[in-house]
């Protein structure tokens, strides 16, 4: 299978079989008017398997929601076909607006104008804990 | 330089030394309470009570009229501009230029956050959800040492819904910082202690525990039993809170092996959950609690005011 390669963007690699979706509706992909090419189960030498995603423009993206998702990603920053940058990702200590807290007694179920923080409070268990009820974010269940 | 403001909202805001202050401070005012009569002349506790509350407003406008200075809020939401729609965040705003300090009581967790990062005054928590209730803490932690003289070598029941009783997730974080504490978890499998409080306060600071819904099993072993009411507004299903509210019922045969120098302690109101024939045990010390509430509170007014 051949994907064109892009003259300016990003190739977000190294994502994990699965995420490549979930990466695309957090970003709100759907909603560009460039090419976007979301490629499943291509070969990995380290992992077996991987998604990408090739992004035909250089938009503004939110890394820390491609490194909630998926903090093992890469974000390669492609400038006149060229490879002018590689990211890597780390998980991000605070993410702001990144997802909704599930819990319907937490005061961001009914305050409005206010932002949804999580704060990462165990890094190695992957734990993000509400700033304001203190509920753990429980990645399968989080709205976007 | 502008001024930080002080506030209260979890009692891991106040170090130990901090706590032992304000308890030294309460221990004075309860034997010198002309001193204290006119520390607060001329300042307004505004309390916000989006929920209901008898004990905790009244025992907060107790504290400021007792230190002379002069309260005014509301105590449902529905007499508050929430009824228009108006948010926390704006409502604060305004009412922190009423008032010098305010204390407020909210249905949804984590409100007291919202409200720290518009007021221009020191805010209290009394109370957000199921979260945290830092003053009744400091309530309990004034009244266990006056009974105890100690925070150190103690076995703590906590006993009923351990889910969702926010007095219950504060005192065990207060109580966690001292040596030698065991806590015995008694509740129903559905109200157990979140996990969260397992593990990252009782795990993490090795703090020993054990979980039962035997309310006998450790009767003997206890130095403190603090019950719970099984908390009505805290179900989206009546039923499940049929089902549980009387899961837990202390009376005088219960206590027949518990310590002689046991504290019983209910951060009140209670509904079943303790025999009214308890009340003439000297080992039942949650009207006590209930008084002393009012000097802790007193206590905090002057430390967030920086009264001296």
């Amino acid at each position: 299978m051949n994907i064109d390669t892009i003259k300016d963007g990003y190739v977000i690699d190294h994502i994990t079989s699965g995420n490549a979706i979930k990466i695309y509706r957090m970003l709100s992909l759907d909603k560009l008017d460039c090419q976007v090419a979301l490629i499943t189960n291509a070969k990995s030498k380290k992992t077996g398997t991987k998604d990408i995603i090739k992004i035909g423009s250089l938009i503004d993206i939110n890394l820390d929601k491609i490194a909630f998702i998926n903090p093992l990603a890469t974000v390669n920053i492609v400038q006149n076909e060229k490879i002018i940058e590689k990211k890597k990702l780390d998980m991000p200590e605070c993410l702001v607006n990144v997802c909704k807290c599930n819990n319907p007694r937490c005061i961001t179920s009914t305050e409005r104008n206010l932002d949804q923080i999580f704060n990462l409070v165990d890094k190695d268990n992957k734990i993000y804990r509400c700033y304001y009820c203190e509920s753990t974010l429980e990645k399968d269940k989080f709205i976007y | 330089m502008e001024k930080k403001i002080r506030n209260l909202i979890d009692i891991r805001d106040l170090s130990t030394k901090e706590i032992d202050d304000l308890i030294e401070v309460a221990n004075d005012i309860i034997n010198h309470k002309e001193k204290y009569s006119h520390k607060c002349d001329g300042k307004i506790l505004a309390t916000l009570f989006f929920e209901p509350s008898t004990r905790t407003r009244l025992s907060f406008e107790s504290a400021m009229l007792r230190l002379g200075g002069k309260v005014l809020g509301f105590s449902e939401a529905s007499s508050s501009s929430t009824a228009k729609g108006e948010t926390l965040a704006d409502t604060v705003c305004v009412v922190s230029g009423y008032a010098d300090i305010i204390a407020m009581r909210h249905p949804k967790e984590g409100a007291p956050m919202v409200a720290a990062s518009k007021s221009m005054v020191p805010i209290i928590n009394a109370g957000d959800g199921g979260h945290n209730h830092p003053t009744q803490t400091l309530t309990d932690l004034l009244t266990i040492k006056r009974e105890k003289k100690s925070f150190n070598n103690l076995t703590i029941g906590l006993c009923g819904d351990l889910k969702f009783g926010r007095t219950i997730h504060s005192l065990i974080a207060a109580m966690s910082r001292y040596d030698n504490i065991k806590f015995v978890l008694i509740s129903p499998d559905e109200l157990k202690l979140p996990d969260y409080i397992i593990n990252e306060v009782l795990e993490k600071n090795n703090i020993s525990y054990v979980e039962t819904d035997n309310m006998m099993e450790y009767m003997n072993e206890l130095d403190i039993l603090y019950m719970t009411r099984v908390q009505k507004e805290r179900f989206f299903n009546e039923e499940d809170y049929l089902r549980l509210k009387d899961y837990y019922i202390l009376d005088k045969n219960k206590l027949i092996n518990a310590k002689k120098d046991l504290c019983i302690m209910h951060p009140l109101p209670r509904v079943n959950e303790i025999s009214p024939e308890v009340d003439n045990d000297e080992r039942a010390k949650y009207f006590e609690q209930a008084y002393n509430g009012v000097y802790i509170r007193m206590a905090l007014i002057l430390k967030l005011l920086e009264v001296k």
